[in-house]
């Protein structure tokens, strides 16, 4: 065959590509051309006092869309990137680990809404006379609600490299740049993308809160699925509401099919053997991709680039240079650091009291304390009842495995629907019957966070070793026994982890679920959520900042004691 | 004499113990790899074989002492210098072919040259066919030629292998190391000197020129023996089973601790490492050497065979017989002590009762485990409280390892007991209920 060829021209024999790409390249230029259109109206000019109108009319919604997900996905892709740094640095410099992963741990606790106040003023002073300022600001928003996780994960992937693949690398000599590309990131990437994941349908339970900005006195609405329900909410109109949801509905089969289901199959190469099998991803996507000849070239551009740059940035000596000579280390300069950092930690704290005390008084920090309480007695409480509700539903899907794989899909598009949609609804329904905010407000708060708590239950029954599963039908365990010898042990180390991240979740969510407006009706639930979102609404810095403050030790201390704790235990005694 | 390649010039290395004092893991190690020679370090796990590897490799830092390579010193890893890996290190999400090409593509060889290398590195170690695998899809032993593959690809000048062979299946290994010697015998390899770490004694004999053999507390090298026999060599012949015979004693003689050659009773302090000797397969054992055809005498390499354990473990087990006075070594021989005989033939009660007398008496560990039992009002005591005293001596790994034994052994004999759970230690309950 090769002879023959050799006689037709090389444009006729190459340029056809395959029927494959026949269907798939018009597909990817009109995609590049959706977001080359949503880009070009993100920098358009603006003034502040200029009214963007936001119409609730169902033709706009797919327009709104597009440039809510260009949104999430511009602070998805910085979420990558900060986490890719987080990570390098902490696993490089012992001192970055020490300040930034404390750092990184308080800043994960606070609440996003916390942040969008205070950086918008910033953002659009950074981008005068245009949009993209405002832009930005709801951009960091998005952002702020996606990058701690995934930052953690990176960070913990970067961590447990095995040491003998590290050692490798060294032997090798790879710089820091191949070993990044070579070794950590391709180790660390399929819990990233797993964050990934989980950190996109976090992002949209805030978009209502980042597209609709409150700053001095004004409301700027960006166009976005965000406003549109905004929007809705105020004037009352269900009907909107309705068609919101199922644009999202669409939204995100759309991003889970084209985007994450490609991405998940394609870094199934990724999966550490050790970490046991997974039940493999499919896309018909990826499939489809890989079929076709010009359009995958395309997408070869990149590794190609790849390539050589990891032969541009190579250690350019090796062990025998005096460059390699070891720093001489002293312990002094170690201690040094500790009490520098130490003094700034205690210089933070008195001014935060001295801060207190002077804009807020003490008395105001009790009343907060008292309602932090109450948000947690509402999270512990919804967590344990989840618990009760899902525990059982999980671990009969996970322990049929044709109904834990045909769930699985399902319930990934439940974890990425936005709860907040709901909340209109539950609002109507409350008003309607009269009911107790401060109670019937509360399940709202673990709406969209149940689904990890289920997820993990199933992913837990249906990894429990199938001999063991055979011992106990052979012993007729049966009824209580049955639950506390053998289920219940064999699924606790993921319902923990499930755990701590509904109640993180529900935690941050009290914020929105606390505080629900419906045109002018507002239910408020007293908790801490309901603080912040109240003071948020008002503008009262001080008070946003104490609310902020206070959630933020809540957290940590239910991390530090409770979860943290938990967790150890069952990564010590509770496995197989 | 050939010019050395890597030279440790009283090298030692330190690590800091649980009350900031430096136990030293290796001291005073004098050695030069020269050109031309494999040389095999054999030793009891512990006694910091793998670190000096990992020094040779620049890849960690000597703490005194002088490292050098071609007579310049060596501070980190050296492009001349490679290395196989015991669990291999394969970078799973890189196709066979990338994973050879790995050494390559860090220096920046371009692509053309890099292919065309690693493709004759893949021919060489007899890969062909595989480039396009991943590490995943290949059995263990197809894995370690990849490691090896990708070892040699860089043209290395010395070659260091970190137990090599000692992840794969018996017949595997050996296979893979014929084909390696044949290489080096047939010098198909740019590379000019080996260092092998092993804990088989066979193929220590069977490859080196040189073996060397690690003492522990501190490490260092504690005997040198020159193998030359002409390559290649026969595992049946005469000269290979008395050159194993002669390290099985090498290794035996002067116990784990002392490194004096001596055949007196080893006797332990309270901080040591134990041998890592379950006690059933110390039951098994001592009930093989009383049976035909041992009949209470045994050479190490036939018991080797006919138990099928590793040197490694068959050395632990020896300790552990002689540290209870069961057996004692004479040569390269164990043979049974009268109490031996007498255990072999106890029933079970019995048994137990022999080997908690033993251990009291011999082990300070579960005597003083023990002890503090009997004076704690409560019958417990926490496991953490031996870790921290074993911990002054030993690194944390080790003292784990320590007291698992200890427990196992305690366990055993009856003298007391272990929630793992709770990690507490406490008497057993019949000793329990006797003391109140």
């Amino acid at each position: 065959m090769p002879e023959k060829r050799q006689f037709v021209p090389r444009i006729i024999v190459e340029a056809a590509g395959n029927r494959w790409d026949l269907i798939l390249l018009p597909l990817v230029l009109a995609v590049i051309v959706l977001l080359g259109y949503g880009g070009a109206q993100m920098a358009r000019p603006y003034h502040l006092g200029e009214t963007l109108t936001i119409s609730l009319d169902p033709v706009y919604l797919p327009y709104y869309l597009l440039r809510t997900t260009l949104r999430m996905f511009l602070a998805l892709a910085g979420s990558v990137v900060f986490s890719c740094v987080f990570a390098v640095l902490t696993t490089r410099y012992k001192l970055a680990e020490r300040i930034l992963v404390p750092l990184l741990d308080i800043l994960q606790s606070i609440p996003v809404l916390g942040f969008l106040s205070i950086t918008v003023t910033a953002f659009i002073a950074l981008f005068p006379g245009n949009l993209l300022g405002v832009e930005c600001a709801a951009i960091f928003a998005i952002f702020t609600s996606q990058a701690w996780n995934m930052a953690f994960s990176a960070y913990q992937g970067f961590r447990t490299v095995p040491p003998e693949l590290n050692e490798a690398a060294s032997i090798f000599r790879l710089s820091q740049w191949q070993r990044f590309w070579r070794l950590q990131l391709p180790f660390a990437t399929p819990g990233l993308l797993w964050n990934m994941m989980m950190s996109m349908s976090g992002g949209w339970f805030f978009v209502v809160a980042s597209e609709a900005i409150s700053v001095s006195n004004q409301n700027i609405k960006l166009p976005g699925v965000g406003s549109y329900i905004a929007l809705a909410i105020e004037q009352r109109d269900l009907g909107a509401i309705g068609w919101a949801i199922a644009g999202m509905l669409v939204g995100v089969l759309l991003y889970d099919q084209l985007f994450f289901r490609p991405l998940l199959a394609w870094a199934d190469k990724f999966r550490f053997e050790e970490m046991g099998s997974a039940t493999a991803q499919h896309s018909w996507l990826l499939d489809f991709l890989q079929r076709t000849e010009r359009t995958r070239r395309l997408f070869g551009l990149l590794p190609r680039l790849l390539d050589r740059s990891l032969g541009q940035f190579r250690l350019r000596f090796d062990g025998t240079s005096v460059r390699s000579q070891p720093a001489a280390r002293g312990r002094v300069s170690e201690r040094v650091t500790d009490a520098a950092l130490a003094a700034l930690v205690f210089y933070a704290l008195w001014m935060l009291g001295s801060f207190i005390h002077a804009e807020v008084g003490w008395a105001e920090v009790g009343r907060v304390l008292v309602l932090g309480c109450y948000t947690m007695i509402r999270v512990v409480l919804l967590i344990a009842l989840a618990a009760l509700v899902w525990i059982p539903v999980g671990v009969r899907i996970g322990m049929n495995p044709r109904l834990a794989e045909r769930s699985q899909a399902i319930l990934q598009f439940l974890a990425a629907f936005p709860a907040n949609l709901m909340f209109p609804v539950a609002v109507v329904v409350l008003v309607r019957f009269k009911l107790n905010a401060d109670i019937w407000l509360s399940p709202l708060m673990i709406l969209g966070t149940q689904w990890y708590l289920l997820f993990n239950v199933i992913a837990g029954a249906s990894t429990i070793p199938t001999e063991l599963r055979y011992a106990a039908q052979n012993l007729q365990l049966e009824g209580s026994l049955r639950w506390r010898r053998y289920i219940l042990p064999a699924i606790f180390p993921s319902f923990v982890t499930g755990a701590i991240t509904a109640s993180g979740g529900s935690w941050n969510a009290s914020i929105v679920a606390e505080y629900v407006t419906w045109g002018d009706t507002t239910l408020e639930a007293h908790g801490i959520g309901s603080y912040i979102a109240e003071m948020t609404a008002k503008g009262d810095f001080p008070r946003i900042a104490l609310g902020i403050a206070v959630m933020c030790i809540f957290v940590m201390g239910f991390n530090h004691f409770l979860w943290r704790r938990l967790y150890r235990m069952t990564e010590e005694r509770l496995h197989f | 004499m050939n010019a050395s390649l890597v030279e440790l010039k009283d090298v030692g290395k330190d690590f800091l113990g649980a009350d900031g004092t430096a136990r030293a893991v290796l001291s005073g190690v004098n050695f030069a790899l020269r050109e031309g020679e494999i040389v095999a370090l054999l030793g009891p796990s512990g006694s910091g074989k793998s670190t000096m590897l990992r020094i040779m490799a620049g890849l960690i830092p000597a703490d005194c002492g002088e490292v050098l390579y071609r007579g310049l010193p060596l501070y980190g890893p050296a492009d001349g210098i490679s290395m196989v890996f015991q669990s291999f290190a394969l970078f799973p999400w890189l196709t066979v072919q990338k994973n050879v090409e790995l050494g390559l593509e860090s220096k920046g060889v371009p692509e053309r040259e890099r292919n065309e290398r690693a493709q004759a590195a893949i021919d060489l170690i007899g890969l062909s066919g595989f480039e396009g695998a991943l590490p995943r899809e290949l059995s263990g032993g197809m894995r370690q030629r990849v490691g090896i593959a990708r070892a040699l690809v860089v043209q290395p000048e010395v070659l260091l292998m970190d137990e090599a062979f000692s992840a794969l299946d018996v017949l595997t290994g050996e296979r893979l190391r014929e084909d390696i010697m044949e290489l080096w015998d047939t010098r198909r390899l740019s590379t000019k000197a080996m260092l092998v770490v092993s804990h088989n004694i066979e193929e220590a004999v069977m490859m080196a020129d040189r073996v060397l053999v690690f003492g522990a507390d501190p490490g260092r090298i504690r005997e040198e023996l020159p193998v030359r026999l002409t390559r290649p060599r026969d595992v049946e012949s005469n000269q290979v089973r008395a050159l194993v015979d002669s390290v099985y004693e090498l290794m035996t003689v002067g116990g784990i601790r002392h490194g004096r050659v001596t055949e007196k009773e080893i006797k332990l302090r309270l901080g040591d490492r134990l041998p890592a000797a379950e006690s059933s397969r110390m039951e098994a054992i001592v009930e093989l050497l009383a049976d035909e055809p041992f009949r209470g005498r045994a050479d190490l390499p036939m018991l080797a065979e006919e138990s099928g354990l590793d040197d490694k473990e068959l050395l632990d087990v020896t300790t552990a017989l002689t540290l209870l006075s069961f057996a004692h070594l004479d040569g390269g021989d164990i043979i049974l002590t009268p109490l031996g005989r007498e255990f072999a033939q106890a029933d079970q009660t019995q048994r137990k009762t022999i080997f908690g007398r033993q251990l009291i008496e011999n082990v300070p560990l579960v005597a003083y485990i023990r002890h503090g039992l009997d004076q704690d009002p409560s019958g417990d005591l926490p496991e953490q409280m031996f870790l921290k005293l074993l911990s002054y001596r030993l690194t944390e790994s080790e003292a784990e390892a320590a007291l698992r034994v200890a427990v196992e052994w305690g366990r055993y004999a009856d003298l007391f007991a272990y929630d793992y759970t709770k990690g507490v230690i406490h008497l057993p309950d019949a000793a329990e209920a006797a003391a109140k």
